[in-house]
């Protein structure tokens, strides 16, 4: 069944880029394959961890990334070596498409000593300077400062590398942003704010917590130029974000990129999900799925056929159960490690 | 080998839970991401998602049972090409290899070793200075800091709100826009929380930035960039990562600027694992802590006071010259009565000892001048020798630095006490604006006397 992407991608806004975007269907085969691949490895992992967290190997909070699969995918792969990532607690998609290793992402999930922290972050808070992903940051909102600060120190740096700073439709409220915006555009920051729109802050709708609701928008007191982006359409997602990234690559400034997308699970394990219906997301997983239509795609292009799909989903499950034997057998940080990591040596 | 579906926890404090309603039965298929049944707890619905694609081969808790503990058998799902008997094989099978998380096997250290205290950073010896000194305020003394340390590395910028073209609001920044221009001396909007924010992630990415506020007040704006971004980030990256950068400006009372622009922060960020907190009182202090501040690989909080911008000093020239973080520092020596202070207060503090010595009370005056890590190893030195022990600080008195010395001298040096610890500090009000409230509310030379005697017993 052929599933038409909502036609969900608008317009820039008047103070815009005028660069032209992508078309949307700008992949090689072999770049189709590779999103599919990395989009159901997060799906596949984010299920287990799902699992683990039902069987009480995870503690605490656990945010899952199922349904948005396609913008992080999409934007990593728009995205060059010199750049770097920040992100708030749903963390562990980025993390997968930023080619960390699952087996440590899940150690950290279980709070092993093999995990990217040593077992001392939890999925909140994770981070692996190599990959140049800056985390996993619990404190909502928080992140997108830090990431202008990422921004600043390429541009102070001149490493000509772009920051690329997540957060959600729930957090773009918060105040710390716009002052992150204001210095972003003054000083032609070199940053591209991904705002993932699943339509809720935890349990309240869009609508209900905000005053305008097409978030694209919002850098408009701040000249910085936004776009609203079908993020479950990963093709649609890689342009937007080559576009994004050239525009603060030639020294523009800050770009805002709205990804509509939609978060299948509770906004954490424990969530009560009273606040949509049943309805509401069976219709988002049966019409827009970011993997199903990847996939309707590779079979309409003959890129790959059923059977060839079903073993790279063996594969991937491969992986993420091996990830979730490391993280189990990994063993829990040494009690010394309570003391350690509080100061760096100077 | 058939798939074994458990009973999920909704939260980690969930032990068992309802099966409301199972959606498939036995015999339907099955694709990952199909709702299997809905679990209830008193809190919540979850609807329990295949992860695999196979048949329902077997449901073993039926639906409306109560009580399932989380981790039982609830029902087992058939792979491709594998028949209803799989099912059964792994009836009575125990749930996975699904260890219970069992509580660490802690070796826990001996109180002892927390006392300790492995968590407190390593503090470097500190040298006696015999160099040239030149005489000049405490305003010169910091910004020579950090003119020097610029031009050694050029990772460090200033930032901050009216730092460059105006100069600094106090002038302490006077001159660094002219030598090292606006890409490393950078005024901000009025923004703290943000820039901030966005400091801290320009150490992240490798620079050396100083954050000056205007005032400490408006750090409140801040905070939680400081503590939960800035001190935490350490630890919650196993060490991968720091924010090797200074917060510095004025801090405490200035003079009739009413109880928002008026408060000492010490006590809180030396609350916080993760900083540094330094409180300089002399030019020597102020160039000394903030040089080795900025060179430090950690967040340092440098407070600094309005007041003593003005008073002068005589000052080390050598660019060389820092003050190690945790080092306090004897002022004056005396036998009969430890005085401990910090910033401005350690100025009180002198003034009181000439005071008591006319009196016959000759007293020991320790500039504390880091309050994280804190020097305890030169205070309980000096109470072993005194016997009494009184703190000065222009902060309010509850949870305080005189209250943390307290508690650790009675933990440490109990025996050595001949009077209870006594504390002088600000009054536990909000600072009043009225020129005869202010001064009623501030610690002054006189209390200082009247609480060293209550010490001696005099």
């Amino acid at each position: 069944m052929a599933r038409a992407p909502k036609s969900e991608t608008k317009k820039t806004t008047s103070k815009s880029a005028t660069s032209k975007p992508k078309k949307s269907n700008d992949a090689s085969p072999e770049e189709l394959l590779e999103f599919y691949r990395q989009m159901l490895l997060i799906r596949r992992f984010e299920e287990k961890a799902g699992q683990l967290y039902g069987m009480g190997l995870i503690g605490g909070f656990c945010h899952l990334y199922i349904g948005q699969e396609a913008v992080v995918v999409g934007m990593k792969a728009a995205s060059k070596k010199q750049d770097t990532v920040i992100t708030s607690y749903r963390d562990h998609g980025h993390m997968i498409a930023y080619d960390m290793d699952p087996k440590g992402v899940m150690a950290e999930l279980t709070g092993r000593r093999g995990g990217y922290s040593k077992g001392k972050g939890g999925s909140m808070h994770m981070f692996s300077r190599e990959k140049n992903f800056f985390g996993g940051h619990g404190i909502v909102g928080a992140q997108m400062p830090l990431g202008t600060g990422l921004a600043f120190a390429h541009k102070y740096k001149e490493d000509g590398g772009v920051n690329h700073a997540y957060c959600g439709d729930g957090a773009i409220n918060q105040g710390q942003i716009y002052e992150a915006f204001n210095m972003a555009s003054l000083w032609k920051l070199p940053i591209v704010y991904v705002i993932e729109n699943n339509r809720y802050g935890m349990g309240t709708s869009i609508e209900r917590a905000s005053a305008v609701i097409d978030l694209y928008k919002r850098g408009d007191s701040f000249n910085i130029p936004g776009k609203q982006v079908d993020g479950m359409d990963v093709v649609a997602v890689r342009a937007a974000g080559e576009e994004a990234n050239e525009w603060c690559r030639s020294g523009k400034g800050p770009f805002i990129l709205e990804m509509k997308t939609y978060r299948y699970r509770g906004h954490s394990m424990s969530d009560p999900a009273k606040y949509r219906s049943k309805e509401e997301v069976a219709k988002v997983r049966q019409e827009t799925d970011p993997i199903d239509m990847l996939r309707d795609r590779i079979f309409a292009q003959n890129i790959s056929d059923e059977a060839s799909l079903k073993d790279l989903d063996k594969q991937l499950k491969g992986i993420v159960t091996a990830a979730a034997e490391f993280a189990q057998e990994s063993q829990e940080p040494d009690p010394l490690e309570l003391y350690t990591d509080i100061y760096a040596e100077s | 080998m058939a798939i074994q579906v458990l009973m999920p926890a909704l939260s980690p404090t969930m032990t068992e839970g309802t099966i409301a309603k199972w959606l498939k039965q036995v015999g339907d298929a099955i694709e990952s991401g199909d709702v299997l049944c809905e679990i209830e707890t008193d809190k919540a619905t979850m609807e329990v998602e295949a992860i695999d694609e196979g048949t329902m081969g077997k449901i073993l808790v039926p639906e409306g049972t109560e009580g399932v503990l989380v981790n039982a058998l609830i029902a087992v799902i058939l792979e491709e090409g594998e028949d209803a008997s799989a099912a059964d094989n792994v009836g009575g099978a125990p749930a996975l290899k699904v260890e219970p998380v069992s509580a660490p096997v802690v070796d826990t250290p001996a109180p002892a070793e927390v006392a300790s205290a492995p968590s407190q950073p390593a503090i470097a010896p500190e040298p006696e200075y015999t160099g040239s000194r030149t005489n000049m305020t405490v305003r010169e003394a910091l910004r020579d800091a950090m003119a020097e340390e610029m031009r050694t590395d050029d990772r460090v910028f200033l930032m901050g709100e009216e730092v460059a073209q105006y100069q600094g609001a106090y002038k302490v920044s006077q001159g660094l826009l002219d030598e090292f221009g606006e890409k490393r001396v950078i005024d901000t909007p009025i923004t703290e929380h943000g820039f901030t924010g966005l400091g801290v992630g320009a150490a992240f990415g490798g620079l050396r930035p100083i954050v000056e506020f205007m005032t400490f007040n408006f750090a409140v704006q801040a905070l939680d960039q400081i503590i939960n971004s800035a001190a935490k980030t350490r630890y919650m990256s196993g060490g991968q990562m720091s924010a090797p950068m200074v917060f510095r400006g004025a801090n405490g009372a200035a003079a009739r600027v009413g109880a928002q622009h008026s408060q000492c922060y010490a006590a809180l960020y030396a609350h916080v694992p993760g900083l540094k907190v330094v409180a300089p009182w002399s030019g020597e202090d102020a160039k000394g802590l903030l040089k080795a501040a900025i060179r430090d690989n950690n967040p340092v909080i440098v407070l600094e006071n309005e007041i003593m911008y003005g008073q002068t000093f005589d000052v080390p020239d050598d660019p060389d010259f820092v003050v190690p973080i945790g080092k306090a520092k004897i002022e004056r020596v005396g036998s009969d009565v430890t005085i401990t202070a910090y910033a401005i207060s350690v100025g009180l503090a002198m003034q009181a000892a000439e005071l008591l010595s006319k009196e016959g009370i000759e007293a020991e005056v320790i500039n504390l001048r880091s309050l994280r890590p804190l020097d305890m190893e030169t205070v309980i030195t000096s109470v072993k020798k005194t016997n009494r022990l009184v703190n000065v600080e222009e902060s309010w008195p509850t949870c305080g630095i005189g209250a943390e010395i307290a508690a650790q001298i009675m933990e440490h040096a109990f025996d050595y006490l001949d009077a209870p610890v006594g504390r002088v500090s600000c009054e536990d009000v909000p600072m009043p604006y009225a020129a005869n409230l202010e001064q009623l509310a501030l610690p002054k030379p006189p209390q200082i006397v009247e609480a060293v005697k209550t010490v001696c017993y005099r």
